[in-house]
C-alpha cells in the first residue's frame, strides 16, 4: 500500500473527522497492530476514530465506496484476533464513543454507546440498587461493543446468560453507512430474530454504534463456598450433585491441582497446594435463601467426598477465594515461560473423559497442562506449558491444543465457549462445521455485507484456511494486557 | 429413556424436499396444526412433521435436552417434571398435541417471560432441513457456544418459512421449590403498570405478572426462604390463580371469536387502551385486547413507543397479522430467507409478502 494512497485517503477522512481522530503515523498506527491475540499483527492503512453515529456513517460511506475492508475495534482486548487490522483496510474504533446516554430505573435498561467499559455501566447505576450482568474477566477494559461482537460471557453466565441475554436494542451502521435498529424493548420481535445473528458476529455484519442493555437488581446477598478434593472426578460430580438439587449457582468454578499450585503461589488465599481438585461456588438471593443454599451446598460436596469444605466467613474472604481463580492465568505464566489457553466447551458428563485425554496427551507430549474450568456451563480452559525456546515446542503445542479441541468436539461439545473464533479458530471452525453450515455462514454474511468488506478473514474460514492452528500464543508469560484479571 | 415415541422420518422430509425443489412446489410445514392460526393463511400443501419424534440426549444434570422437533410438548413437559426440571418460557400449548417444532417456530411464550428469557434465550442449537433439502447443525448441545452465526436461534418466531425444524437442544431449568399467588388491587392499567415495573427494580423473585379488571396477580417462584421473604414484604392477598388458564388464553378476558390483539410495549409505556378490555402481563410488555380495534391506529401508537400490534387471531382476512416492518428491514429479512429457501418452499408469505 503506497504512503500516497494512504494519505490521500486521510485527506477525505479529514473532511469531517477531526485530524487527530484520524491516525495515519506508523507510530500511532502500531499500537493497533493486534489485539489480545499478540502472536497476530498486521499494520491497518490508517485508525479512525469517530466521535458520532453521522462520522460512523459518513466513514462506512468512504469504505464503502472505495471497497476499503472495515475493522471494527472496542478495548482491543478479543482474545482471538477478533481485531486484528487488515493490511488494506482500516480500523474503525469506536473508543471515543463512550457516553452513557441514558438511564431509565423504572424500565431497567440504559442505553450507552459502543466504547463504554463493561464495569463502568454497573458502576453507574450501582446507587440505583442495579447492575449490568455480564462480567467477562476483562470487564474492567473491555467495552460493550466488543461484549455484543463477541457475544462475552463471564462466570455468572450459567445463572444470568451471555450478552444476548442481557440486551434489549441495538442500533447498528450498515456496510453502505444506513442505520438499522433492532429493538426488543417489548420482548418481542416483528419478524425474524437478528438479535442472536448479530450479537456475536464477531464485526462482520454491521458496526454497533448504540446498545440498550438490561439492568439487574443487585442481589441482596452473595457468599462462596469452598470444596477441596483428591480427584477432579468427584469434584466434577459433585457439579452434576448440586445442578440435581435444583440449585443453579451464581458461579462455580473448578481448578486442577497444576493451577491450584499456581495461584497460590501467586495470590496466597490458603489455597490447599495437595488437592487434586477445588471447587469454589457462589450462591446468592436473599439472606436465608443464601444461607439455606450454602448448607444444602456444603452437605452434596461431603457426601461427594469432599475432604474440606469452606465457608467464606465475610465479603472479605468472599473475594480471597476468588482471587487466585481470577489470578490462574497470570499465575500460570509466572510458572512457565509460555503457556497456550485453550477454550473448549463439553457437556459436563465428559468431563472426566475429557481430563484423562487430556492427561495422556500431556503426557504424549511431555507438555504440562493446568486446567481451570468454568464447571456450571462445560467451558473448560486447559492453559498448556511450554518453552518456545526450545525448538519445535511451539508446534509440538499448538498441535496439541489442537487435539484437546477435537476431543471436545468428539464428546458433544464446541471448540470456543467465549473467546470467540476470530483468526485463532479458523482451522477448528473446519471441523465443527460441515461444508453446507459453512457455506451458509457465509451467505448470511453476504445479506448484511454483499462486498464482504466487514471484518473480512475472520469467523468463517475458506477451504484455504483449514489448516490453521488453535489456541493462544504467550510469549514468556506474558499476556497483553497483564493488569487485568483472565478467565 | 421414556414413552415418547422414536421415529426417525429425516431422509423421508428431505427426498419430500428435493423433490419440491426440483418441480418449484410450495408446502405448509405442519406438526398437530395447534398454532395454525398464528400467522398469514397459506394455500399450499401440508408437509406432515409431526411424526418425527424422539428423544436424542437428555440427562438432567446437563440442563440441556435435545429431541426431535415432531415430540409432543405434554409428553416432554412430563419428562421433564419426572426430573424435577422443565422449559424456563412457560409456553402454550393451544392444543392437546402441540409439538416441539411448533413451539420452536411460533417462539410463543407465557407467563414466566416477562422476567426470564424467551424461547430463543434457551435454544441451544437445532438442525434443520433447508430448502435445498440440505441437513445443516446450527450451534450445539452446551450453554457455552460462540461458534459460527447463531441461526439456530434465528429459527425461534420465524414460522417455518426458513426450513423445516428437525431437531432442538433446548436449555432446560430446575422447577422451583415453592409458588405463590399475590392479588393486589389496581384500579386503573397505569397504576398496575408503574407498581410492576417498581417492582422490578427490586430482588424478588418474581415469575409473572398480570392486571385484568382493576385486580393484579403477582406470581412469586424459587426457593421457600426467597418467596416466603418476598410475602412478608410484599403483603397482598395470597390467591389461587390460574396462570395455566392464561398462558392457554382460557382466561375470562379471552372470548370465543372476537378479534385478539396482542399489543407489544416495552413494559413501562402508558395504557393505550383505556376503557377497552384488556389483559397485562409479561410486567406490562404484553398486553391483550379483546374486541374491535383500529389496528392501523393502534400500530401507529404503538410503533412511537417502540412497540408493535399483532393481529393474533380472528381479525378481519385484509387485516395484515404482523406489525409491518420498515422497508430496508424486510428487503434483508427477504435475502435471509432467500439465502436458506432459495425458491420459497417453505410457508411463503406466513409472517409478510415474500416471508
Amino acid at each position: 500500500m503506497s504512503e500516497s494512497h494512504r494519505e490521500k485517503l486521510a485527506v477525505e477522512f479529514r473532511k469531517f473527522l477531526p485530524t487527530e481522530n484520524v491516525v495515519d503515523q506508523p507510530t500511532s498506527l502500531a499500537a493497533y497492530e493486534c489485539d489480545g491475540l499478540s502472536a497476530y499483527r498486521e499494520t491497518p492503512l490508517l485508525v479512525l476514530l469517530p466521535e458520532t453515529i453521522e462520522q460512523v456513517q459518513q466513514v462506512m460511506r468512504v469504505c464503502h465506496q472505495h471497497r476499503l475492508p472495515v475493522v471494527s475495534r472496542g478495548a482491543g482486548t478479543s482474545l482471538s484476533g477478533g481485531a486484528l487490522p487488515h493490511p488494506e483496510g482500516v480500523v474503525l474504533s469506536l473508543a471515543k464513543m463512550k457516553r452513557i446516554l441514558k438511564v431509565d430505573t423504572l424500565s431497567r435498561l440504559a442505553v450507552v454507546e459502543p466504547g463504554v467499559r463493561n464495569l463502568a455501566i454497573s458502576e453507574a447505576v450501582k446507587s440505583l440498587g442495579l447492575y449490568y450482568a455480564p462480567d467477562p474477566s476483562s470487564q474492567i477494559a473491555c467495552s460493550i461493543g466488543g461484549n455484543v461482537a463477541e457475544n462475552a460471557g463471564g462466570v455468572h453466565c450459567l445463572k444470568y446468560g451471555l450478552t444476548l441475554h442481557n440486551i434489549l436494542a441495538l442500533k447498528l451502521v450498515g456496510v453502505d453507512g444506513e442505520i438499522f435498529e433492532v429493538d426488543q424493548r417489548s420482548l418481542h420481535n416483528d419478524g425474524y430474530d437478528l438479535l442472536p445473528l448479530l450479537v456475536g458476529s464477531e464485526g462482520m455484519l454491521a458496526i454497533v454504534v448504540e446498545v440498550t442493555v438490561k439492568l439487574l437488581p443487585i442481589p441482596r446477598c452473595a457468599r462462596v463456598v469452598m470444596g477441596v478434593f483428591d480427584s477432579v472426578e468427584m469434584a466434577g460430580d459433585s457439579v452434576a450433585a448440586i445442578i440435581a438439587e435444583g440449585i443453579i449457582p451464581a458461579g462455580i468454578e473448578m481448578m486442577d491441582n497444576p493451577a491450584i499450585r499456581a495461584a497460590e503461589d501467586f495470590v496466597h488465599a490458603d489455597y490447599p497446594v495437595d488437592a487434586e481438585a477445588i471447587l469454589i461456588c457462589e450462591l446468592d438471593g436473599t439472606e436465608e435463601e443464601v444461607v439455606a443454599q450454602i448448607e444444602l451446598v456444603e452437605g452434596v460436596l461431603q457426601r461427594g467426598g469432599a475432604v474440606e469444605t469452606r465457608l467464606a466467613r465475610d465479603e472479605a474472604e468472599r473475594l480471597l477465594f476468588w482471587s487466585g481463580r481470577k489470578a490462574a492465568f497470570p499465575a500460570v505464566g509466572r510458572i512457565s515461560p509460555d503457556y497456550y489457553c485453550i477454550d473448549g466447551t463439553i457437556p459436563r458428563k465428559a468431563l472426566s473423559r475429557v481430563l484423562t485425554g487430556i492427561r495422556e496427551l500431556s503426557a504424549e507430549y511431555g507438555l504440562p497442562v493446568a486446567n481451570v474450568f468454568h464447571a456450571g456451563d462445560g467451558n473448560l480452559h486447559p492453559l498448556i506449558l511450554y518453552d518456545s525456546n526450545n525448538e519445535g515446542e511451539l508446534e509440538k503445542t499448538e498441535e496439541l491444543g489442537s487435539r484437546i479441541l477435537q476431543l471436545c468436539i468428539e464428546c458433544g461439545g464446541t471448540i470456543t465457549g467465549e473467546h470467540g473464533v476470530g483468526v485463532e479458530k479458523l482451522g477448528e471452525m473446519c471441523i465443527q462445521f460441515g461444508e453446507a453450515e459453512r457455506n451458509q455462514f457465509h451467505l448470511i454474511r453476504e445479506c448484511f455485507d454483499p462486498l464482504r468488506l466487514l471484518n473480512p478473514g475472520k469467523a468463517i474460514p475458506t477451504l484455504a484456511r483449514c489448516a490453521e492452528f488453535n489456541a493462544m500464543h504467550v510469549h514468556h508469560g506474558k499476556v497483553p494486557h497483564p493488569e487485568i484479571e483472565r478467565f | 429413556m421414556s414413552a415418547i415415541a422414536d421415529v426417525d422420518i429425516e431422509s423421508e422430509l428431505a427426498t419430500q424436499v428435493v423433490a419440491l425443489a426440483a418441480t418449484g412446489g410450495s408446502v405448509e410445514i405442519v406438526g398437530s396444526g395447534s398454532k395454525r392460526f398464528y400467522g398469514e393463511s397459506l394455500d399450499a400443501l401440508p408437509l406432515e412433521v409431526a411424526a418425527h419424534s424422539g428423544i436424542i440426549d437428555y440427562d438432567p444434570a446437563e440442563l440441556v435436552i435435545t429431541l426431535r422437533a415432531g415430540c409432543r410438548l405434554r409428553e416432554v413437559e412430563a419428562l421433564l417434571a419426572e426430573h424435577r426440571q422443565m422449559f424456563g418460557f412457560e409456553a402454550p400449548h393451544f392444543g392437546p398435541e402441540a409439538t416441539i417444532g411448533g413451539m420452536v417456530a411460533s417462539g410463543l411464550a407465557g407467563p414466566r417471560r416477562g422476567f426470564a428469557g424467551g424461547i430463543r434465550d434457551f435454544v441451544l442449537g437445532a438442525k434443520i432441513l433447508d430448502g435445498r433439502g440440505e441437513v445443516m447443525q446450527f450451534g450445539g448441545r452446551v450453554i457455552k457456544n460462540v461458534a459460527g452465526f447463531d441461526l439456530s436461534r434465528v429459527l425461534v418466531g420465524s414460522l417455518g418459512t426458513l426450513g423445516v425444524i428437525l431437531e432442538v437442544s433446548i436449555r432446560v431449568v430446575p422447577m422451583f421449590a415453592t409458588e405463590a399467588t399475590l392479588a393486589f388491587e389496581h384500579s386503573s392499567a397505569d397504576e398496575h403498570i408503574r407498581w410492576v415495573n417498581e417492582l422490578g427494580s427490586q430482588p424478588f423473585p418474581l415469575s409473572a405478572s398480570a392486571w385484568h379488571d382493576g385486580t393484579s396477580q403477582l406470581r412469586l417462584s424459587g426457593s421457600e426462604q426467597g418467596v416466603n421473604h418476598a410475602i412478608a414484604e410484599l403483603g397482598g392477598e395470597r390467591l389461587e390463580f390460574d396462570w395455566a388458564e392464561l398462558r392457554e388464553q382460557k382466561h375470562a378476558l379471552f372470548v370465543p371469536k372476537q378479534p385478539l390483539s396482542r399489543v407489544s410495549l416495552p413494559p413501562a409505556s402508558a395504557d393505550l387502551a383505556a376503557g377497552r378490555p384488556q389483559l397485562i402481563e409479561w410486567g406490562g410488555a404484553q398486553r391483550w385486547l379483546c374486541g374491535e380495534i383500529d389496528v392501523d391506529r393502534f400500530r401507529q401508537k404503538a410503533a412511537q413507543l417502540g412497540g408493535s400490534v399483532c393481529a393474533f387471531r380472528n381479525h378481519a382476512a385484509d387485516v395484515a397479522v404482523f406489525h409491518p416492518l420498515a422497508p430496508t428491514m424486510l428487503k434483508l429479512q427477504r435475502s435471509i430467507k432467500s439465502s436458506l429457501d432459495p425458491a420459497g418452499i417453505f410457508n411463503a408469505g406466513r409472517i409478510y409478502p415474500g416471508l
